[in-house]
């Protein structure tokens, strides 16, 4: 996916003025968000689990070499195939070769974050395969040739209406707005679709090195019949999501939907661990389990190390003031909210995305809020200096930036420049008590007015004061 | 103003470090500072040599300004007992990230730290530091109190603003839907970005006034010149103060953002 999040302030303001967007969005805060405060408050637990998952990720990082050849010799032990990838372009190509080694037509994927990170639909499409998604939330938006807007729910920027509209026009049948006949026609499309396919993907929430199995949460079991009904399975995931143990798992799994939607386990949690066995009824042919790198192992031991703890949960979007006002694609890429804003600069580089880091207020909510306690704002801090290093911060801010510096670090030089420009503003603005427009201002003053400074600054009135104190 | 037992000196020197904002805009808040201190025993003292607590440079990547910036602070500051801020958002730089810079400069670094210890946000240490349980003030006002997002994330200021506004003699505190949600200011990003900002900020003083509540008050000047800014822009009777002014009963300065006389 080409990034286009440099466009973020026009896409943003493009997104204040979109009704069904806000109409949307405003949905996560009654429900994901409200919904996460409600499952933490009857988890007393729920902060040392917090403190448990982090302490799993982090072990597991600092140990990922170890963990990931576990991992691989449980999958080839349970007859499974491992392919190490270190790019998308490497990851694409050996999915495609499975797929074409089988002669796939049709392959059905569930909900995989790595499979938009890889651009992989385009992919096989242009190579003659046709992709399925399986999520209700990826198929609606494959209709729509949009990326997802929220890694949870990535059609979460559209209104039920629209899907109405959406289905009427795509599945030929009476306009319903009806959401238990717009699940049941998605139904019906995809049965058909899951026992065609020659093929099927899906994505991992953990790998589990001790056991070689990959898990997937769902809400709508989409995951089962895509891995269980093709003849060959492909997983699709990313290094750093392997963990140790099964226990492990259990205890993320306890923090992750928390986290995500307010429920206390997904509906369907998937344990997928090689292909079907000789007494097993039925199950793949073939199990196979890409693992991408593209450049995960570059962020092991940086600055970034922290951010690779991530689960997916979009806890720190629900909660981020910034995305539910802009929306999840004026972020411009596949990862959107504030862990988008740290890993985006990370796959596309920092001149192509540094917005992003800076579309936050620092609030610090996606902190307070992250199952596994990654420092946002923190991380986001260091792409501005990474920014501010390679010169692509603003020639008009930085020249501000450098003047004021110059003269802060001047104690006596700023003193006496705040005091004349005090002395002025209070003199102009101390009748009307604010300013409602102001030469280079105008990107506060267009919607709000300025308060006027009192005049003359506490320093200068706490000399005089010490004066006659004395 | 009664005052406990505390670990701390008895009279403990405290170096009170204005914050530009206020320096600049509303001096009002320094003097409310000062009396709020002197009235729990502080003595209390303005270093010269200060300007800025380095946030915006530190923000904007730019590390050698920040670190030239707060090397300022560390000899301004020297010696005092407690350096004390009218603001969650210096007062957090200076007590949460101080600390980390220095990479290259151990000796600065512990200096760094040393110094970072000893500060303290406004309201929280009259409370936690100076054990003041009650302050010397009557206002015949309802009120709402908006958590400034660095004073409450970094530095746990959510409780003690509520108690000592408790004690001020006939004033009613009710609390909005959303006291913690950002008010969209966030030092640039409000010129960086002010569409969203602007959102931001509509929401936040939609909720302050849902409350019915005279007064908004909040303990950073750079919230509440921007929610006051909006306010007046919609030409909304609700006044805007920040938390010391109203706690050292002081309120002859007019309202943020009206006219002097008012």
């Amino acid at each position: 996916m080409q990034p286009t999040s440099l466009a973020f302030q026009a896409k943003a303001t493009g997104a204040l003025a979109d009704a069904n967007l806000q109409k949307a969005l405003g949905g996560i805060k009654t429900g994901w968000q409200r919904g996460r405060i409600l499952a933490a408050e009857r988890l007393p637990e729920f902060e040392q689990l917090r403190d448990q998952a982090r302490d799993i990720k982090n072990h597991a990082l600092e140990h990922l070499d170890f963990y990931l050849e576990a991992f691989e010799a449980r999958v080839l032990d349970a007859g499974g195939h491992v392919h190490w990838a270190r790019d998308a372009a490497e990851a694409r190509a050996i999915i495609q070769g499975i797929c074409q080694d089988v002669n796939a037509r049709t392959v059905t994927k569930s909900k995989s974050m790595i499979a938009e990170e890889i651009g992989l639909n385009d992919h096989l499409e242009a190579a003659g395969i046709t992709p399925v998604e399986t999520d209700l939330g990826e198929y609606i938006i494959q209709l729509r040739k949009e990326p997802p807007s929220h890694l949870v729910g990535p059609a979460v920027h559209l209104t039920k209406d629209q899907v109405a509209d959406l289905f009427a026009e795509t599945h030929h049948l009476p306009r319903t707005d009806d959401p238990a006949e717009l699940v049941g026609q998605a139904r019906t499309v995809l049965r058909q679709k899951y026992l065609a396919a020659d093929v099927g993907i899906t994505g991992a929430n953990f790998l589990i090195a001790e056991t070689g199995s990959a898990i997937t949460v769902t809400n709508e079991g989409n995951a089962e019949l895509t891995q269980g009904l093709p003849r060959v399975h492909v997983v699709i995931a990313s290094l750093e999501k392997v963990i140790p143990s099964m226990e492990d798992a259990f205890t993320l799994l306890r923090v992750l939907a928390r986290s995500a939607t307010g429920q206390e386990f997904s509906t369907y949690t998937t344990v997928m661990t090689g292909p079907k066995r000789p007494d097993d009824h039925d199950g793949p042919e073939q199990f196979h389990v890409v693992l991408l790198d593209n450049g995960r192992t570059r962020m092991i031991g940086s600055k970034f190390q922290d951010m690779l703890r991530c689960i997916r949960c979009g806890a720190c979007m629900n909660n981020c003031p910034v995305y539910l006002a802009a929306g999840g694609h004026a972020y411009g890429w596949v990862y959107v909210g504030p862990m988008g804003s740290v890993l985006t600069p990370q796959f596309v580089g920092i001149d192509q995305a540094h917005t992003l880091p800076n579309a936050s207020t620092f609030c610090g909510r996606c902190e307070e809020v992250c199952p596994v306690r990654i420092p946002l704002p923190n991380l986001m801090r260091h792409w501005r200096d990474e920014q501010f290093k390679r010169q692509l911060v603003p020639a008009t801010y930085r020249y501000g930036l450098n003047v004021w510096g110059f003269v802060a670090k001047r104690p006596a030089l700023y003193r006496m420049a705040t005091r004349i420009a005090m002395g002025l503003l209070g003199a102009v603005g101390k009748k009307r008590g604010k300013f409602a427009s102001l030469p280079l201002a105008k990107g506060w003053t267009a919607s709000r007015d300025l308060p006027a400074p009192q005049g003359g600054t506490f320093m200068q009135q706490w000399k005089q004061r010490q004066g006659t104190r004395h | 103003m009664s005052s406990a037992e505390s670990s701390s000196p008895a009279r403990p020197r405290v170096g009170l470090f204005v914050t530009c904002l206020v320096d600049l805009f509303r001096p009002s808040v320094g003097f409310a500072s000062v009396k709020l201190l002197e009235d729990a025993g502080c003595i209390v003292e303005v270093p010269d040599a200060q300007t800025c607590c380095g946030q915006p440079a530190f923000n904007s990547g730019d590390r050698a300004t920040t670190e030239a910036l707060v090397r300022g602070l560390l000899d301004a500051f020297e010696g005092y007992d407690y350096v004390v801020a009218p603001s969650g958002s210096c007062a957090g730089m200076l007590r949460a990230h101080v600390p980390d810079l220095f990479e290259n400069d151990p000796a600065t670094a512990a200096r760094a730290r040393e110094f970072a210890g000893r500060c303290h946000e406004l309201v929280s240490f009259l409370v936690d530091v100076m054990r003041v349980d009650k302050v010397t003030a009557s206002l015949e006002r309802t009120a709402t109190y908006h958590d400034s997002c660095s004073g409450l994330r970094e530095l746990k200021v959510k409780r003690q603003p509520r108690r000592l506004l408790a004690g001020v003699e006939k004033l009613t505190l009710v609390e909005m839907a959303e006291p913690e949600v950002c008010c969209g200011f966030g030092g640039t990003f409000c010129v960086k970005y002010p569409q969203v900002s602007t959102r931001m900020v509509e929401n936040k003083v939609q909720d302050a006034a849902a409350t019915g509540a005279e007064l908004l008050l909040a303990g950073d000047l750079g919230c509440l010149m921007n929610m006051a800014g909006k306010l007046e822009r919609q030409g909304s009777p609700i006044e805007v103060r920040h938390v010391a002014e109203v706690l050292a009963g002081d309120l002859s300065a007019p309202p943020i953002g009206r006219p002097a006389g008012t």
